[in-house]
């Protein structure tokens, strides 16, 4: 990750918010636009995050994961399941319910992974092949099950949705009291540090991504396992060679993806709204991808990355405020398909490589044959 | 890219090693498919259901009847243009998964010359013009949404995967946009988003008075045929092929191979604009958002099914067809909802997928080309 690419993720972030400050700027002040922006930004980029995580650890390895939106789906559903499931059938409390909801998606994404490691490293299909499989079984699975158990008179749920135990509560970080020291009197910086407060006032699976991207660093850079893991997905023959098991370390570490991919579908459903329908990862799975490329395969590349389309979409979503006072040449704002289309447009012209080339690990997507 | 197992077929009679090669071609989709239904005949006894009268309802709703037959070739219409689209650029080594987006653009184009242009043009337009216009519109849109990624991989190695499903959210943003706005069916008491009727003129007929089949299935058989000669017949098919078995060659054996891989795409986008713009003229007589959702990923189950041959795509169709007409059949016989159709779907491609899967549980060796799609993210 260079510093051109942080520039260019810089001013394409500027600008964005730029244009909501622009807009709204007459009715609220500044720094409330941009601290909601902020928010909104990182609250939106959470599943970008752990899914381009994902991601990252599976090519590391050589790896590839075109299966991310699958096992975001899939473990959306059955995380989602699991807190009903635990909240209605047994009543458990709605806390210990959600929490259970969280494990279980996880789980759900990492035996989507298992699926996505016995297919590519022991039968060697074609990888992107087997990540279509799971895209589609995800689909197939999670429209059955939630027709089958929400739909039908005769299933455990009396055919209809029960109520659901809601969603993971925001979490407050005390940093107003921890920094206000260092302001003194002064007021504006008094504001600056509230607003700061507040862009983190996040949900637990927000929050944990962010620790997330430091731990993945940490570990794919700094310990033996990251070294293990690059070598075998930059050069596995030679890995292989000075003992290291290569079938092993790509079936861990995909599956170490499929853990955070099933986080980031616990997101969906347990975090964001408290409901399901199918297909609402809505290529979430894929825009991801799209950032761990554009991150050239570094945590905080993936990072920053997917905090360029949390911004695009949150620019949708705060317009929505604003919808009023968009200037007439400006009208095509108010069409939100048109600004939806902003983070897939971003996309492919991000893989085209406006920003200059990124290298994948050498041996990204090739089976090794012993 | 070869795997080291492959063999030749020993048999001295090349005849008989002939057949054994094509037996063990066909071999495999088969017992994927046995496989599929006897994992999701599992899934159906697990929910409470009994498989065999879900299989024979289904078997019945699909080809019980004059009618049901009928309902299956409509059904497998557009599954053969788009299956023959993914099939196309397989060949050419590349993954089209935004077939989805390209029918749905194919249709909207195709909706707005069947019923807008006689009002543009301000007279009746003679069907044997109108109708090819309509058809031909939806093709090209098809084609030039293809293109796009086609060039993008060409010239900035972007990888076709995730830009032509990009492609897919942004022709469903656009379609909703269009339908909802500019395209939307003024009648007043019209409340969901789809064009207005297309005229008479761009209509297809029924083949056979009564039954609602049309000529559009004839058309995609005679298309088939077309993919088949194109492919293996022409240089331009050489060139494909060719460029998707190993490019390098291909570059050095004087292919331009950045002009084929964006002539693939295109073709492949021309196909399934073909099944937007069939399922317009010959079925809906309008397009509606929502109807193009699933054929994606569907057009690549087939595809995979049928081994990327426009045979085995046509056999494939036919079979997913029965399978989706069928399926409200057997829902009605034996209460199963109709969504176990599209587990055994997903399983299906998975046995189909993961061959190795089906070869290793049947203990058959591998022989024949294989589709190398993965080449890394840099094209």
């Amino acid at each position: 990750m260079d510093w051109k690419r942080f520039g260019f993720i810089a001013i394409i972030i500027i600008i964005l918010f730029g244009v909501v400050v622009i807009i709204g700027g007459g009715q609220v002040k500044p720094l409330v636009i941009i601290t909601s922006m902020a928010a909104t930004t990182i609250m939106v980029a959470t599943p970008l995050t752990l899914g381009a995580l994902s991601g990252t650890f599976c090519e590391r390895s050589g790896v590839v994961n075109i299966g991310i939106e699958g096992m975001m789906l899939g473990s959306a559903f059955f995380g989602w399941l699991a807190a009903i499931y635990m909240n209605s059938i047994f009543s458990f409390p709605a806390m210990p319910s959600l929490l259970i909801g969280v494990l279980a998606a996880i789980l759900t994404g990492g035996l989507f992974a298992l699926l996505l490691a016995v297919l590519s490293v022991s039968f060697k299909v074609d990888q992107i092949i087997g990540g279509t499989v799971i895209n589609i079984l995800a689909v197939g699975i999670s429209g059955f099950m939630n027709r089958q158990l929400f739909f039908e008179k005769g299933s455990i749920f009396k055919g209809q949705v029960p109520h659901a135990p809601g969603v993971l509560p925001t979490i407050h970080i005390p940093l107003t009291n921890l920094l206000s020291p260092l302001c003194e009197t002064n007021t504006a910086c008094m504001d600056v540090i509230a607003a700061i407060n507040k862009i983190f006032d996040q949900r637990p699976i927000a929050l944990s991504a962010i620790v997330l991207v430091f731990v993945s660093h940490f570990v794919l850079f700094n310990t033996r396992w990251g070294l293990r893991t690059r070598s075998v997905g930059e050069h596995p023959r030679a890995a292989d060679t000075v003992g290291i098991n290569v079938a092993f370390m790509r079936y861990a570490n995909v599956i170490i993806g499929g853990f955070m991919a099933g986080l980031a579908g616990a997101y969906f459903t347990i975090e964001s709204v408290p409901s399901f329908e199918p297909l609402l990862t809505n290529g979430r799975g894929f825009i991801s991808l799209a950032a761990m490329i554009f991150g050239n395969w570094t945590p905080f590349g993936a990072w920053a990355a997917s905090l360029v389309f949390g911004a695009a979409q949150a620019l949708q979503i705060n317009l929505q405020f604003f919808r009023e006072y968009i200037p007439p040449q400006w009208a095509f704002l108010q069409q939100s398909y048109i600004v939806g289309l902003a983070p897939y447009i971003l996309t492919m012209l991000i893989l085209a490589g406006i920003v200059g080339r990124t290298i994948p690990p050498a041996e990204d997507g090739k089976p090794y044959e012993k | 890219m070869q795997s080291p197992e492959e063999q030749k077929s020993s048999h001295p009679n090349p005849f008989i090693s002939a057949l054994h090669s094509s037996i063990n071609t066909i071999l495999v989709p088969v017992l994927a498919v046995l496989t599929a239904m006897i994992v999701g005949g599992l899934v159906i006894a697990s929910v409470g259901g009994n498989p065999f009268a879900a299989y024979i309802g289904l078997f019945q709703g699909a080809f019980g009847s004059t009618k049901a037959l009928s309902e299956t070739a409509i059904w497998a219409t557009p599954y053969i243009f788009a299956g023959l689209a993914v099939a196309l650029a397989f060949k050419g080594g590349l993954f089209n998964i935004g077939a989805e987006g390209q029918l749905a653009l194919g249709a909207v184009a195709s909706a707005w010359f069947g019923y807008a242009l006689p009002d543009v043009l301000g007279i009746n337009i003679p069907p044997i013009i109108h109708l090819p216009l309509s058809i031909v519109s939806g093709m090209l849109a098809g084609l030039l949404w293809a293109a796009i990624p086609g060039a993008l991989k060409a010239f900035t190695g972007g990888h076709e995967v995730i830009n032509t499903i990009m492609m897919n959210y942004i022709a469903l943003n656009l379609t909703s946009f269009l339908l909802n706005g500019p395209m939307k069916d003024p009648n007043p008491l019209n409340v969901i988003a789809r064009t207005p009727e297309i005229a008479e003129s761009a209509r297809f007929s029924p083949i056979f008075p009564g039954l609602r089949v049309h000529w559009g299935f004839i058309l995609a058989l005679l298309v088939a045929v077309i993919v088949w000669w194109l492919l293996w017949k022409t240089t331009v098919g050489f060139e494909i092929r060719t460029v998707g078995a190993n490019p390098d060659a291909a570059k050095y054996a004087g292919i331009n191979v950045k002009r084929t891989i964006i002539l693939t795409m295109a073709l492949s986008g021309l196909l399934a604009g073909l099944a937007g713009a069939i399922e317009v003229t010959g079925l809906n007589y309008r397009h509606e958002l929502g109807f193009s959702v699933g054929y994606g990923f569907d057009s690549i189950a087939i595809a995979l099914l049928g081994k990327s041959h426009p045979l085995g795509v046509v056999l494939a169709a036919i079979l997913f067809a029965a399978m989706k007409n069928g399926g409200t059949r057997m829902q009605f016989l034996t209460q199963i909802p109709v969504d176990v159709i599209s587990v055994i779907q997903a399983l299906i491609l998975l046995f189909v997928a993961a061959d190795a899967i089906v070869r290793y549980i049947y203990r058959i060796r591998a022989r024949g080309e294989r589709v190398v799609l993965t080449r890394g993210w840099g094209g």
